[in-house]
């Protein structure tokens, strides 16, 4: 098995596991925790694919997932400030006992 | 380097599985830092030395402390009685063990990949930095308008509203 399967092996394993909490936590912190995972995975990949898929542009990979850290660090700030605000509305962050639209 | 990425893979994994599944939210949450700084490991041994520590300076410091916190904010028991699952639990497992071994499949068959693993040359910091100030100075621009955009956003919705009541202290329902 070359070094690159096992990295993108490694990195399949992780996104199921996320991709597994996202579908079944009740909790909303813990279903976006999930999405992180996710989004570490893809980080390896890319990581990886820079590394071992060729020698086209070697930097393109790391600038993209530095990219991808920063939208990923919004995009947790801005869904740990949604669950805030919804605890505020409900009292519960359970995601079952949150399935109006209306609030 | 054979040693450390085993050590590390089956690490991140094992850690990854305990936040995933665990009844305890603050369990949940340091399995989640140990995930995030096997993945720094796993960084290094791709020679993407400023992707690690900008790893550990984002996950495993910043976004970890926010979702530590947002635990702490949205408390109402430590430990979770009920169910942990909302939908069928194995149906979402189901769906997820389907698209990372399709993934795997996917990997172990396919010949577009490089046969030979020729490790490209470790990209220096220098060179990061010089493809970040030339070829990519609009995608850090817009970056950096979203983290400030973002930035607002979260502090708007976490904001309290003003109190309804004189009292003022109860958020209204």
């Amino acid at each position: 098995m070359s070094p690159l399967e096992r990295y993108l092996i490694v990195a399949a394993l992780l996104f199921g596991i996320g991709l597994a909490g996202a579908l079944t936590r009740r909790n909303a912190i813990l279903v976006l925790a999930g999405i992180e995972l996710m989004l570490t995975a893809v980080n390896l990949n890319l990581i990886a694919f820079g590394r071992y898929g060729g020698h086209a542009a070697p930097a393109a990979g790391q600038v993209f997932v530095l990219f991808v850290i920063a939208v990923a660090a919004a995009e947790t700030a801005v869904g740990l400030a949604l669950i805030i605000a919804l605890f505020r509305h409900r009292r519960t962050v359970q995601l079952d006992e949150a399935d109006e639209l209306r609030g | 380097m054979e040693t450390a990425f085993h050590l590390l893979a089956v690490g991140l994994l094992v850690a990854a599985v305990a936040a995933m599944s665990l009844r305890h939210l603050v369990h949940c949450a340091l399995c989640l830092v140990a995930v995030f700084a096997a993945a720094a490991g796993l960084f290094l041994t791709l020679g993407a030395e400023f992707l690690a520590f900008a790893q550990v300076l984002v996950y495993v410091g910043a976004i970890s402390i926010l979702i530590v916190f947002a635990m702490l904010l949205t408390r109402t028991r430590a430990v979770d009685a009920a169910s942990l699952s909302v939908r069928p639990r194995a149906l979402g497992v189901t769906a997820a063990g389907a698209v990372a071994g399709f993934v795997i499949a996917a990997v172990l068959t396919s010949r577009a990949l490089p046969e030979k693993a020729a490790a490209a040359p470790a990209v220096p910091v220098r060179e990061l930095g010089r493809e970040l100030m030339t070829q990519q100075v609009p995608a850090l621009l817009a970056v950096g308008l979203l983290l400030t955009a973002a930035l607002l956003g979260a502090v708007v919705l976490a904001l309290r509203e003003p109190p309804a009541a004189p009292s003022g202290k109860e958020p209204r329902a």
